[in-house]
Order: structure tokens, then sequence, then C-alpha cells
């Protein structure tokens, strides 16, 4: 591969042949432990997935286990809660797309306009905060904020709004879902923005400027534009995962109160599955969201390539 | 640096983006803070309305009370178990898997590659992976929580492509004076990886030290439960009933609330990765910047 081999191939033929035997087995040899790892703990569990077509039950195994074709498939599509679920799962994602989208961009522009770069690093620091704790940990500071004593119906007594339990209210159960995600994720999700915006051209700016554009002329007319590829690419990123609600939140925040606004397809997964044991209905359900969500995601991996954001595709 | 001098109107922005932000990171703060408060408060109506921002009564009672709590460290010792244990099982087994498939030549590297990248699309979901833990006989073991995540795909491409930065030339030269891949790996590969090293640990060492849901499903002896859930029984299900025992032995029944014995259960997950932070957070950011997955 380089300038000195052929001279040695050319003298070591052989030699440089059995070498080159030896080498690759060497190297299939280090990749057994983790293809025996994704055969064992990913490609058996897909085969799992059998037994949403089959009558599982614990005592006669996956194998014993009578075919049912599509009878849970068509179970789902008779269970109301099955809809309600879906809805749920579409406008969670929904709200939670249309406010936690825009945050980030809005906060990396706003705080590329500060000049002080001791204080930008701070807020940044900051912002990444919330990212690193679990929804268990912020779920109870989430109660415990949202408490009918607690700050935020404090903050609110001072305008005159009575104190309510909003986590136990379906009327504002997914506005504090929504608020709260933003919370933990604006200033994580805001690094790739800050990324795209200090590859951009310096030159650009210094132009403009001797043409005497305003500081917001420069970012309506510079930052925002350069920036719009890779707001694209995150949308359509974003999009790929709809399905996804938010399980660690919700299943730490929510309560029987709420389940009829707050019970995702996850969520709902989990109690079929493994709280009531329907197994096969629970799994029928769970592949359900996943043929879905990889057509989706395979489907939006060939529009990001196709806007040229080849950086940001799985392939 | 700026070369025009800023005007009237400029200037009010600049003021009210400043006081933006500090608007910002006060809420971004403040939930954390209102549980140190709240912790550290002495009496126990700890909770009046509104924001506060310091404890009235300062006192320490409330800690040492938790600090009896034996499920607390049961937890502890288990969460710091599965760290240690998965960060140095990931390391191992996603750099051994990602180094073979960083050499184009090798067989069927294509193959490999598309059977990894599979399971980061699809998985066989909650109850397949139920019963395969069940069935392999790692219910209630701590490896249940370690090895079913061992080795994620994103972490082998990102190991791959930092392998693949390395230059060929050194490893060409170990090879002339006749060092196997092994050794080459080894004394070679290894160390010159230590940065994606580093960010794949933090990035594993938080998945495990946040991790509860596995936990709540892989196991359900006591001794076994991780701090996540140790927690999430006290703060998210509301049971206090372990801890008011502790209470009562105590002698100290109704000193605290109990939104303030969840406040200071809760820092007691806090404080570690407060204190680990600073650190963290600059390789995640790192990390995140490593890229993509492909080619």
């Amino acid at each position: 591969m380089d300038g000195s081999i052929p001279h040695i191939r050319g003298k070591t033929e052989p030699a440089q042949r059995y070498r080159k035997r030896n080498e690759y087995r060497t190297l299939l040899l280090m990749l057994i432990p983790g293809l025996i790892y994704f055969i064992l703990f990913h490609y058996l569990p897909m085969y799992g997935v059998v037994i949403a077509f089959k009558d599982f039950k614990i005592t006669e195994g996956i194998w014993g286990s009578d075919w049912v074709g599509f009878k849970y498939f068509l179970k789902a599509f008779d269970d109301p809660q099955f809809y309600v679920v879906i809805r749920n799962t579409l406008l969670i994602s929904f709200y939670k797309l249309l406010f936690g989208f825009p945050a980030p961009i809005l906060f990396a522009l706003l705080l590329n306009e500060v000049t002080r770069v001791r204080f930008k690093k701070i807020v940044q620091t900051i912002s990444y905060l919330p990212y690193f704790f679990s929804w268990v940990v912020l779920g109870g500071i989430v109660i415990s904020i949202f408490a009918i004593d607690g700050p935020v119906n404090g903050l609110l007594g001072l305008f005159g709004v009575d104190p309510v339990l909003m986590l136990g209210d379906d009327r504002y159960f997914r506005s504090v879902l929504v608020v709260t995600d933003v919370f933990q994720s604006f200033g994580w999700n805001s690094i790739i923005f800050f990324a795209a915006i200090a590859s951009i051209d310096h030159q650009l700016y210094e132009a403009s400027i001797i043409d005497g554009a305003s500081r917001f002329k420069r970012a309506v007319h510079i930052t925002i534009p350069m920036l719009s590829p890779v707001i694209v690419i995150m949308l359509i990123l974003k999009m790929s995962h709809i399905l996804d609600a938010g399980f660690d939140q919700i299943f730490n925040l929510y309560n029987p109160n709420v389940f009829h606004v707050s019970d995702i397809i996850d969520t709902y997964v989990y109690r079929k599955g493994l709280t009531e044991m329907q197994y096969s209905y629970s799994t029928a359900i769970g592949l359900f969201k996943s043929a879905v969500a990889v057509v989706l995601v395979v489907s939006t991996n060939y529009i990001v390539k196709w806007v040229g954001g080849k950086d940001h595709t799985l392939w | 640096m700026n070369p025009i001098r800023k005007t009237a109107g400029e200037k009010t922005f600049d003021l009210f983006l400043y006081a933006l932000f500090i608007i910002i990171m006060f809420i971004t703060v403040y939930p954390f803070w209102s549980q140190v408060v709240l912790s550290i408060s002495g009496d126990s109506s700890a909770y009046a309305t509104g924001v506060r921002i310091f404890p009235s009564d300062l006192s320490f009672d409330s800690y040492g009370l938790v600090f009896q709590y034996k499920p607390l460290w049961i937890g502890y010792g288990n969460t710091i178990l599965r760290t240690v244990l998965g960060v140095a099982l990931s390391l191992i087994f996603t750099s051994l898997t990602a180094y073979p498939l960083s050499k184009r030549g090798l067989p069927c590297n294509k193959l490999f590659t598309t059977l990894i990248l599979v399971t980061m699309l699809f998985n066989g979901g909650l109850i397949p992976n139920y019963f395969l833990i069940k069935n392999v006989g790692l219910y209630d073991t701590i490896w249940a929580l370690v090895i079913p995540g061992m080795i994620g795909g994103f972490n082998v491409f990102i190991m791959r492509n930092f392998f693949r930065s390395i230059p060929e030339s050194l490893e060409e030269s170990a090879k002339m004076d006749g060092a196997g891949y092994l050794r080459i790996f080894w004394k070679i590969i290894i160390p010159l990886s230590k940065p994606v090293l580093a960010t794949v640990s933090l990035w594993v060492a938080v998945y495990h030290w946040n991790a509860w849901f596995d936990s709540m499903i892989y196991t359900s002896d006591a001794s076994k439960q991780v701090l996540q859930i140790v927690l999430r029984k006290i703060i998210v299900e509301n049971n206090v009933d372990d801890l008011n025992a502790v209470l009562y032995r105590a002698g100290q029944g109704s000193k605290f609330s109990g939104r303030q014995l969840q406040a200071t259960i809760i820092m007691f997950s806090l404080i570690p990765m407060l204190i680990a932070y600073p650190f963290v957070q600059k390789h995640f950011v790192k990390g995140i910047m490593l890229g993509a997955v492909k080619g």
C-alpha cells in the first residue's frame, strides 16, 4: 500500500501470502466475541418477535406455542385504547417537536450574539446540565417543582392564578411534558448548531460589515441561511423518531389520573406485557411500532442524503 | 472585536441578551438548587409556596437520617459495580470488534458492518428481550444489567472511524518488525486511541449511572437493585414506608416532611454527577462531533 511494499513483495511472495492469510485469521478471531454478542443479544430477540404471531404461553415456550397468524394485530386494531395510545404518541411528539426543535436554534443564534466569551461558555455549560440526569431524578424534581405548594404554583400565585396540581390534571399534563422536555434537551441539542455557526466563513461577516450590514441583518442574511442545511437535516432526523414520545419521561411522571392523555405506545407495551402479562399482544404492538419506525428511519435517511447531509446519515 | 461602534439600539439589545441568558441560567439551575435548599432546610414546612433561593434554617439532619437508610447504600454499591463492569466490558469488546472492521480488506467486512447496522435500526422489543434474559439465566444478576448493552453499534462505528484515522505507516512498520495484529492492536492502536476511548467510556459510564429500566425489569431481589431504582421507589412511587421505619427507629417521626426527605435522597444521586460534570461534559461535547457512522 505504501511505496516500500512492491519491492518486498517481489522477493518474499510465498511468505507474504502466508502472512496475509494469517493476519486476517487473527482479525477474524478478534471479531468472534462481538459477533456472538450481536447474535445472542440482538438477533435472537429479533427472532423472538415470532411470539407476536403465536399464542405464547410460558409453559409451552416459544417453539411449542401455537401459531395464530395476525390474530394479535387484528386485536390491536379492534382495541380502542390502541388508537388512544397512537394519538397520544403522535400528539406529544408533535408538540415536543414544535417547541423543542426551534428552542436550541434560537438559543444558539442569540447566544452567538453575546461577545463575552467567558459568559458564553458558562451559559453553554450550564445549559447542558439537565441532559446528564436520568428521568428518575428529573421526574422527582419535576414532581416537587410542580407540586400544589411548589415554586411553579407559588409563582403563578403572584399573578392571581389558583394553584393546580398540573401533573394530576389532564388539561396541563402534556404541557408539563413538553416544557420539561425542552428544559432537559435544549442545551444539549444546541451543540450541533453552535458547531455549524462556528464553521461559517468569517470573511462573509467581515465583508458584510464593510458593506454596513447591521448585526440583525448579518444574522438574518448570513447566519440563518448558512445554518439552514443543518436545520433541515436535523428536522428530518427528528421526524424519524416521531413514535418515540419519551418513555423514560412519561413513565416517571404519569399516573392513572392522566393515563388517557399520556399513555403512549411504549408505556402501553410495557403495561400490557410486563404488568398484565399479555406477552403476545404486547409484542405485536411493539412490532407494529418497530416496523413503522424502521420505514421512517430508512426513508428519512435517504431524504437526508438527497438534501446533501451525508455527514449525518447512518450509512 | 467589532469595528463598528455600537448604536444605542444595539446596546439595549445587548442588555436584553444578558438579561435573557441570566434568566435561562436561573431556570436551568433552579430546579436542582431547589432540591439543595429543601434538603438542608431545618423547618418541616420547608416548602412554603414560592421560589426560595436560600434555606430558612440551615440543618443537615435529614442527611444524617437518610444515611441510615440501608437500601440506599446497596443501591450505590450496585450502581458503582455495574458502571465499572459496564465500562470495562464495553471498552474491551467494542474496541475488539471495531479494530478488525477498520481494515477495509477484511473478508466479509461489508456483511459484518451491515449485521451491526441492522441492530441499530431494529430490536426485538421488550418481551423477547425479557425472556432471553430469563432463559439464559441472567435474571436477577448484575450481568443482566451489564451484558445486554455491552457493545453499542454506534460506539463500534465511532471507534472504527477513529482507528482508520491512525496513519497506516505506523502499523506497517510494526508489521515489518514481525508484530502480529493482536500486538499491534494492544501496543499501538489502543495507546493512540485514548481520546475516543475516553469519550466512549464516559458515554457508557453516564448511561450506567442513570440506567433504571433494565434494573426494574431484570432484577427483583432487593439486594440487586441499583441506586436509580431505590430513588424511584421513594421519589416517583412515593413509597416512603421503609424510610419512615428508619425515621421511627431514630425517634424523629414528624420532624421531616416527605418532600424534604425525597429531596435529600435526590441529592445522593445529584452530588456525584455534579462533581464529575465539568469533566464529563467537556468530553461529551467533543464526542458528539466525532461523527458519522458509515464509511
